[in-house]
C-alpha cells in the first residue's frame, strides 16, 4: 500500500504496540503530526519538551515498556537532550523521535537546523538520521528492539521533512530485527556460573546488592528464592528500590551515601558481595580503595563493560539476571547465616527509621514524617515519582516499597526537574494506580509548567512539594563541606495553591503534622492533580550521609540534638 | 605500553564519529588511527593505537563492542602480528651532500618517489621503530614537510579476522 514517511512513523508505533506518545509539534515534525490524527495514539501535548522526555521515561520506568517523545527540529530537538541523557543513565527503553530540515538543506544551517544526532551521540545507546522515506521502517524497527533489549537505553531517530512528506510503497516487516553488531542476549558462561557457586558456598557473611537490573530483568521472583535458599540479606540500590520487597526479613534497605548505616557497616564487613544487575556507582561505593575490603565479588550484569569499571570482580557473569538466578538455583542446597544475619540486625537500631523518631516535637513538619505519613496513608501502595535532592533521599529512606516500578527516580543524571513529568508519564502508563509526585521547591519549579498539561490532559497526580525554601540537597552541602556558607540556595517561591488554582487544580497547603493527614486524604479523594504545599522544617540534612569518595562507613550521623531554628514563616 | 586494535565496523554515514566519540568521551588518547575498506563491501577496518595499560585496553574493547555498528574487535598486543607505518618525507637536497641522503636512502630501503630542484621525496615503509630510525637519520639533512599513515596491522598466521565473528 503507498504511504507517506509520515504515516509509516505511526503505522511502526502502532505495530510496536505505543497507545501513547508525549511531544511537541514544529515546523519539521508537521508532517508527522498531521497524520498522527488518524491512528489510534494518543498524544500528551506538553509545555517544553523536556517534559515530554521525562514523561515518556516515567511511562517507561512504570510499565517496562518502551516510552516515546516526539519533537521538532532545532530547538525541540535540543531539549530533549537532558531526558535523553537520563534515560541513557539509568538504562530506561525509550524511543524519540524528532523531525529534521528537508535533507537537502541539511549541512546549510538552515531555520531550527541542529546535528541533534551528533550533539545526543554520547547519551543515547543509539541513534538514526533518516533521510529516505524507504528507511524509516527499518530505523524504527531497530529503534524499538534496541531501547528494550540487552541494556535497555534510548535511542533517537532523526526524520528528514522530505523523507516524512515522500510516498512510498509500504508494507509492514514483521520479521525480528537482525543487526550484525550487535548481541542483545548472551547465556550465563557455565565456568563463571560455577565459581560463583563455589563461592557462595564458602561465604559466611554473604550480601546480596539488587539493582534496576532486577527489575529490567523481571527477577524479582528469582532473587527472593535465592535470598532465602542461601539466606543472604538484601540491600537495594536506589534504582533497585521496589525489586526486593521492603517488607521482607531478609531486606536491610538501601545501600551508599545516603542509604542505611547499617547496610553500609554490613558491605564493608560482608566476605561476599553478590551484585545483581548493579553498576558500583560510586554513589554507593563512596571511596573504591577501602570498598568492602575483605569481600569476594560476584558480578552478574547483561552489559559486559560494566564489568571490571569500578569494582574488580572474582566471578564475572554477563547474561540476563533471571537466566543466571535459574541456573544458580539449581546448583545450590540451602544454607543458613543466622550468626552473620543476627549481627546485622544488631546495628539496625542504629537506622534512618529511628532518627525520624529522635526528631524534637517542635510543632514544626518534617518531611521525612510527610514522607512517612504519605507511605501509611497509601498504605505503601501508590507510584511515587521523585524529583532530585533531599526529599529524593527521603522518600528513599521513609516510603517502603514492596513492588517493582513503584518508585521512579532519576538516580545516575541527577535529573531535577524529573519528578512532575515523569509522574505523569506514569500515571499514563498505569491509570489506575495512584500516583505521587514528591518533588522539592526547586525542581518542582523546573517543570512546573507540566501542571498545564496534567490539567489539559485531566491526568490525576498528587504532587507534594517538600518546601523548605532553599535548594536543600545543596544547602546541606553548603552547612557540611562549605561553612554554611549559603551561596545561591535561598529559594523565594511563589504561593504554590495560587499556582495550582491558576491551573484550575486544587492547591493545599500543609504547615504542621496534625493537620497532615486530613489535607492528604482530601487531596487523595479529589479529582484532578491536586499540589501539596508542604511547609517543611527549612534546615534538615539528610542522615546519614557518606562525603562524596569517604569510606563508605565513615557516615555523618544525625546530630543528638539537633539544631533547627528557622521555620517555613521566618523570612529568607 | 602501546596497544594496537584493529576494529571491524559497518561503513555507515558516522561510525568513525562514533568510535572517536568513544575514546574522547571515556578519555582515552588515541596514538594513531586508520581506516579503510575490507575484502567485505560494506564492512571498513580500523587500527588504532592506545598507549594505556591491559586493564584500559579491555575497558576500551568493552565500549567498542557497545557501539551498535563495531562488528569485531582484535587486541594485536597479545598475538604475534605484522604492523606496518607508511611515511613521505619531504627532504631538502640543498646545502649538504647529495651523496650523504642516497646513501642513507640505500641503507634503510627508502624508496625515493618525488624529487624536485629543492627537495627529494621518499617513502618509507615497516614496522614503526623502523620508520622512527630512518626519519632520526633523516632528520639532521633537514625535513621538509611529513607525513605518517597511522598503523595498520594484521595478525600473522592462517586466522584470519572476520566481521562473520
Amino acid at each position: 500500500m503507498q504511504r507517506t514517511g509520515a504515516q509509516i512513523i505511526w503505522e511502526c508505533l502502532v505495530h510496536e504496540g505505543v497507545r501513547t506518545v508525549f511531544g511537541y509539534p514544529g515546523g519539521a515534525i508537521l508532517p508527522a503530526y498531521d497524520a498522527m490524527l488518524d491512528y489510534p495514539i494518543r498524544h500528551v501535548l506538553v509545555r517544553h519538551e523536556q517534559g515530554a522526555g521525562h514523561m515518556a521515561d516515567g511511562y517507561a520506568r512504570a510499565s517496562g515498556e518502551v516510552g516515546v517523545a516526539i519533537a521538532t527540529s532545532g530547538p525541540g530537538a535540543t531539549n530533549l537532550v537532558t531526558p535523553i541523557a537520563t534515560a541513557q543513565m539509568d538504562s530506561v527503553p525509550m524511543v524519540c523521535v524528532t523531525g529534521q530540515v528537508p535533507s537537502k538543506l541539511i549541512g546549510y544551517d538552515a531555520f531550527q537546523e541542529t546535528d541533534i544526532t551528533g550533539i545526543t551521540l554520547p547519551v543515547t545507546k543509539h541513534s538514526y538520521l533518516v533521510t529516505r522515506v524507504d528507511d524509516i521502517m527499518p530505523a524504527m524497527k531497530e529503534a524499538f528492539h534496541l531501547a528494550k533489549s540487552g541494556r535497555p537505553g534510548p535511542v533517537l531517530v532523526d526524520i528528514t521533512k522530505d523523507a516524512q512528506q515522500a510516498t512510498a510503497e509500504w508494507a509492514w516487516d514483521d520479521k525480528p530485527v537482525k543487526m550484525r553488531g550487535y548481541r542483545a542476549h548472551r547465556d550465563p558462561a557455565k565456568s563463571e556460573i560455577s565459581k560463583a557457586v563455589e563461592l557462595i558456598k564458602a561465604a559466611r557473611k554473604p550480601l546480596i546488592l539488587a539493582g534496576q537490573g532486577v527489575i529490567q530483568s523481571n527477577a524479582m521472583k528469582e532473587l527472593r528464592a535465592f535470598a532465602e535458599l542461601i539466606d543472604a540479606p538484601v540491600t537495594v540500590t536506589l534504582l533497585g528500590i521496589g525489586g526486593f520487597p521492603a517488607n521482607h526479613h531478609l531486606g536491610i534497605g538501601m545501600m551508599g551515601m545516603h542509604g542505611e548505616a547499617w547496610v553500609n557497616h554490613a558491605i564493608q564487613e560482608a566476605d561476599l558481595l553478590l551484585a545483581f544487575g548493579m553498576r558500583f556507582d560510586d554513589r554507593v561505593t563512596g571511596n573504591l580503595k577501602t570498598y568492602a575490603p575483605h569481600a569476594k565479588k560476584i558480578h552478574v550484569d547483561i552489559d559486559p563493560s560494566e564489568i571490571n569499571k569500578n569494582v574488580r570482580a572474582d566471578a564475572a557473569i554477563v547474561a540476563d539476571l533471571r537466566e543466571t538466578l535459574r541456573e544458580m538455583l539449581d546448583m545450590l542446597e540451602p544454607m543458613t547465616h543466622g550468626p552473620w544475619l543476627k549481627y546485622i540486625a544488631s546495628m539496625k537500631g542504629d537506622t534512618a527509621v529511628r532518627d525520624i523518631q529522635r526528631l524534637p516535637d517542635s510543632g514544626h513538619l518534617y518531611a521525612a514524617h510527610v514522607i512517612n505519613d504519605i507511605w501509611r496513608l497509601t498504605s505503601g501502595n501508590a507510584i511515587i515519582a521523585t524529583d532530585v535532592g533531599q526529599h529524593q533521599m527521603w522518600e528513599a529512606q521513609y516510603y517502603h516499597h514492596n513492588e517493582p516500578r513503584t518508585l521512579i527516580t532519576s538516580g545516575g543524571l541527577g535529573t531535577m526537574g524529573f519528578g512532575l513529568p515523569a509522574a505523569i508519564g506514569a500515571k499514563m502508563a498505569k491509570p489506575e494506580s495512584e500516583v505521587w509526585a514528591i518533588v522539592g521547591d526547586g525542581g518542582f519549579q523546573m517543570t512546573q509548567a507540566e501542571l498545564s498539561t496534567a490539567a489539559q490532559e485531566n491526568i490525576k497526580v498528587n504532587v507534594a512539594i517538600i518546601n523548605n525554601g532553599y535548594l536543600g540537597m545543596v544547602r546541606q552541602w553548603q552547612e557540611f563541606f562549605y561553612e554554611r556558607r549559603y551561596a545561591a540556595t535561598p529559594l523565594k517561591s511563589p504561593d504554590f495553591v495560587k499556582i495550582a488554582e491558576a491551573h484550575g487544580l486544587l492547591g493545599l497547603r500543609v504547615e504542621n503534622r496534625p493537620s497532615l493527614e486530613d489535607i492528604v486524604q482530601r487531596a487523595r479523594s479529589a479529582e484532578g492533580t491536586v499540589v501539596l504545599d508542604f511547609r517543611v522544617e527549612q534546615e534538615d540534612s539528610v542522615y546519614p550521609m557518606v562525603p562524596a569518595g569517604a569510606d563508605l562507613d565513615a557516615m555523618i550521623r544525625r546530630p543528638e540534638r539537633p539544631v533547627l531554628v528557622e521555620t517555613a514563616d521566618d523570612p529568607i | 605500553m602501546q596497544h594496537t586494535l584493529v576494529v571491524l565496523v559497518e561503513d555507515k554515514p558516522g561510525v568513525l564519529n562514533r568510535v572517536a566519540s568513544l575514546f574522547r568521551r571515556r578519555v582515552f588518547n588515541i596514538e594513531s588511527l586508520s581506516v579503510g575498506h575490507t575484502a567485505e563491501p560494506g564492512i571498513s577496518r580500523m587500527t588504532i593505537v592506545i598507549d594505556s595499560d591491559q586493564v584500559h585496553a579491555d575497558r576500551v574493547i568493552a565500549y567498542l563492542y557497545k557501539l551498535v555498528n563495531v562488528l569485531q574487535v582484535e587486541d594485536l598486543g597479545a598475538v604475534p602480528a605484522v604492523t606496518r607505518d607508511l611515511a613521505l618525507v619531504k627532504v631538502a637536497v640543498a646545502g649538504h651532500d647529495r651523496a650523504t641522503l642516497l646513501r642513507v636512502v640505500d641503507e634503510t630501503r627508502a624508496h625515493i618517489v618525488d624529487t624536485g630542484e629543492q627537495t627529494m621525496t621518499l617513502e618509507i615503509t615497516g614496522e614503526p621503530p623502523h620508520v622512527d630510525a630512518v626519519i632520526a637519520r633523516l632528520e639532521p639533512l633537514g625535513i621538509i614537510e611529513m607525513v605518517r599513515s597511522g598503523q595498520v596491522a594484521m595478525r600473522r598466521g592462517d586466522t584470519a579476522l572476520s566481521a562473520a565473528g
